[in-house]
């Protein structure tokens, strides 16, 4: 037995053998390839031919992508430094990017517009991340106003004057608040209006001879490229969301009036293309306004915008709505909350976090709708892309300046797509 | 309650449009202190706004010559960009004050949307565009041929009519800007592209090989393109329409931006000394003090002066005077004499 022993000895191992790496087909980009790229003959071949597709595309457009010329001083410039060969002429880029951002803003104010977007993400920055600390939202209130004055400028007292008839429905709301919750709602909407009616404008008046404060006026027809965009965007996206819950809500009422109302609103709007809305704000409106007045043009379109986009999202949140179990509800009458507390506390926070995705789809789309305004005869990007080819030195360029206007439009919307899937990785609180 | 103070503001908003309704163009323009000129949304040499956003171009500079007879000031004007599509409802609801944007002049524009059309300003007219390697030499010879048409013009029409009258067929491929038309063009996309001539010459001049296209020489339409005013104001229509006399008869009469100035305090000629106000008193008669004449050509110079500055062969566009020459060089322009 111990020869035995002794003899297996010497060949069985006393230590254990090193972790050898996986073979080479198990593991790391071979492993992956195999599995996602080569799983099968089927799934190969659509590979391949993937590949050859995204080589054809980019053998056709990167020699003219790499072969650019960003300093030339027109296109007949551009096209004798390329000297035949295929090649992207950005240099209409370089001598026009100031007009394509800004349109005819004066450029000595360029630092207002600047300041304003920057601003506008600070503004922003305490209702995306609850992280913030809640005193920030009191900029977020004053944000429409300061925006405002720095982009068109005028008197200060003119934004401060209408900022003034929030303040006054406010105090009107807590003070009548005691006595009777109707009547204080009631209150607050006809305070400011009554005050913008009748006090406002002397107010403005009154303040502006005694201390002239303010930025120059910069008038509505010097705006435009991606500033206008941008305004008509957000404006249209911060006033449509508030705008879209209350119709959705008022759609779901149990008052027949308030209901008929919403449901009219809703589908007229739905029913009517964006462009006749458009159409209207920018010709049909001065038929019934007085002639003279100056109803600006980019307000009507933000109006119209906003009108358009507060429909679509009532439908979306009334989905959220309908999404919601019956008992969410009965749960929020058993705890004996009134209405607006059950919305406010129990309802709304579940149907939008539901709605998200839809809410952020509609926003998107509201957002490149913007470019739309170009029928209107608005200079937004593309409708300057139009003035920038009827100048004889840029005449003959066509897609460098699509491919910048896609890149601005792709950063703002790729931003909102990544911040909404944020925002529903962080509120996911089911299991599934 | 509500309901009444609705119709109360409604009444009041209707009394106080009555009220400026009455008001002139004229005393509008001269109150508001700015002329509001309907524009092109860009073209070539005609009007869009230049590096600095201000706006140039033969049609751009008849508004400021109109600025500078009104107003004294060639700058105190406003232009609205409008499309081929607002431009009547814009100019109808009082949007703009006139519309200088090659607009052709035709029965229905000027009878049934109740526009004035005023004159001439630019005599155009629709022409073909075609590779050099197509090898033709005709426009009699495009049947079959695939077009690239821009919709919702007059040339859409005019393309229609002409082939049905030469027992031809053809192949519309409809696009909407003269930008995709030129890249759909270049594209292979169509072999002929139709516009009006003026349009064309400045398209083939943007290409890169402007020697491998050809413009037949058959123009199959008139065109004549000039401001336009809203009906039923035949004072503002006076205004506009002798502002592009003057600048005519400017030409015509030798009087130039440079020598205007001169010839004002006085010359042998008394049709020139009507224009420019030292006689006649021309000016009052529609509203204006008497150097209205003087002052708009000073802004921009005479008819001709503007067309080379902006559209004549020393510029990229190139256009020659053609048609566009004064009727005593064999072109079609006459302005009515003054007095």
């Amino acid at each position: 037995m111990s020869d035995t022993h002794a003899q297996t000895v010497a060949y069985v191992r006393s230590t254990m053998i090193e972790a050898a790496d996986p073979p080479s087909s198990q593991t790391g980009a071979i492993k992956w390839m195999r599995e996602n790229l080569f799983s099968g003959w089927l799934n190969t071949v659509l590979t391949l031919m993937s590949l050859l597709i995204i080589w054809m595309a980019l053998a056709a457009v990167g020699p003219w992508l790499l072969n650019s010329v960003w300093t030339a001083g027109s296109l007949a410039e551009c096209r004798a430094v390329l000297d035949g060969t295929s090649g992207a002429c950005f240099s209409v880029i370089t001598d026009r990017w100031h007009q394509l951002l800004f349109g005819f803003y004066p450029p000595e104010f360029y630092w207002r517009p600047v300041l304003a977007l920057i601003l506008l993400f600070v503004a922003l920055a305490p209702v995306l991340f609850t992280a913030l600390p809640r005193k920030l939202l009191i900029f977020t209130a004053l944000y429409p106003f300061v925006g405002y004055h720095l982009l068109w400028g005028g008197s200060v007292w003119f934004p401060v004057s209408a900022a003034l008839g929030f303040v006054a429905g406010f105090v009107a709301y807590k003070l009548l608040g005691k006595v009777n919750n109707l009547l204080a709602i009631f209150a607050a909407i006809l305070t400011p209006v009554l005050w913008w009616v009748f006090a406002a404008g002397a107010f403005d008046a009154a303040l502006s001879s005694v201390m002239p404060l303010g930025l120059e006026f910069v008038r509505s027809d010097r705006f435009g490229g991606f500033l206008i965009s941008l305004i008509i965007g957000v404006s249209g996206i911060s006033l449509s969301l508030p705008i879209g819950i209350l119709l959705a809500l008022g759609r779901q009422s149990d008052m027949i009036f308030l209901k008929t109302v919403c449901v009219v609103v809703i589908e007229f709007i739905r029913g009517v293309p964006l462009i006749t809305l458009l159409f209207t704000a920018s010709l049909l409106l001065n038929y019934f306004l007085p002639p003279g007045t100056a109803f600006d043009l980019i307000l009507r379109v933000i109006i119209m915008v906003t009108l358009f986009a507060s429909a679509y999202m009532a439908e979306v949140i009334r989905g959220g709505l309908a999404a919601l179990p019956k008992g969410q509800y009965e749960a929020a009458d058993a705890l004996g909350l009134d209405y607006w507390k059950a919305q406010r506390l129990i309802i709304m926070p579940q149907a939008l976090k539901i709605s998200i995705p839809g809410i952020v789809n509609t926003f998107i789309g509201l957002f490149k709708d913007t470019t739309l305004v170009v029928f209107i005869g608005l200079l937004d990007p593309i409708g300057l892309s139009n003035a920038i080819r009827a100048d004889t030195n840029w005449n003959g360029i066509y897609w460098e300046l699509f491919i910048f206007i896609g890149l601005l439009f792709f950063i703002f919307c790729f931003g909102m797509s990544r911040y909404s899937m944020y925002l529903e990785r962080k509120l996911k609180t089911d299991h599934r | 309650m509500k309901k009444t103070v609705f119709v109360g503001a409604f009444a009041a908003t209707a009394l106080v449009s009555g009220l400026a309704h009455a008001q002139s163009t004229l005393e509008q323009v001269q109150s508001r202190g700015e002329l509001i000129c309907g524009s092109n949304t860009g073209q070539a040499g005609f009007g869009a706004p230049d590096a600095n956003g201000v706006w140039q171009g033969f049609d751009v500079g008849f508004c400021r010559a109109l600025a500078a007879a009104v107003l004294g000031d060639s700058n105190a004007v406003s232009f609205v960009p409008l499309t081929s599509q607002t431009r009547f409802s814009a100019l109808n609801s009082g949007e703009v004050d006139v519309l200088a944007r090659n607009t052709t002049w035709t029965f229905v524009r000027d009878v049934d949307l109740s526009m004035t059309f005023v004159g001439t300003n630019y005599y155009d007219g629709q022409g073909f565009m075609v590779t050099r390697d197509l090898g033709v030499s005709s426009a009699l010879e495009l049947d079959g041929a695939t077009v690239c048409i821009e919709t919702g013009t007059t040339t859409e029409l005019n393309l229609a009519d002409y082939f049905r009258v030469n027992g031809m067929s053809y192949e519309p491929v409809p696009v909407d800007t003269a930008a995709e038309a030129q890249q759909q063009y270049l594209a292979g996309a169509c072999d002929v592209y139709t516009t009006d001539v003026s349009a064309l010459a400045s398209s083939r001049a943007s290409f890169a090989e402007p020697g491998d296209h050809v413009i037949l020489p058959e123009v199959v339409s008139k065109e004549p393109l000039g401001p336009v005013v809203r009906h039923g104001d035949d004072q503002w229509a006076d205004i506009v329409q002798w502002t592009l006399f003057a600048l005519i008869a400017a030409e015509e009469l030798g009087v130039t931006s440079a020598n205007v100035e001169e010839l004002k305090a006085g010359s042998n000629n008394p049709e020139i000394n009507r224009l420019l106000g030292t006689e006649g008193g021309l000016g009052s008669m529609f509203g204006l003090d008497d150097d209205w004449a003087a002052r708009a050509i000073a802004a921009v110079g005479n008819y001709g002066e503007l067309f080379a500055s902006t559209i004549g062969d020393q510029t990229p566009i190139g256009l020659a005077r053609g048609l566009n020459a004064q009727w005593t060089q064999g072109g079609l322009l006459y302005a009515p004499p003054f007095r």
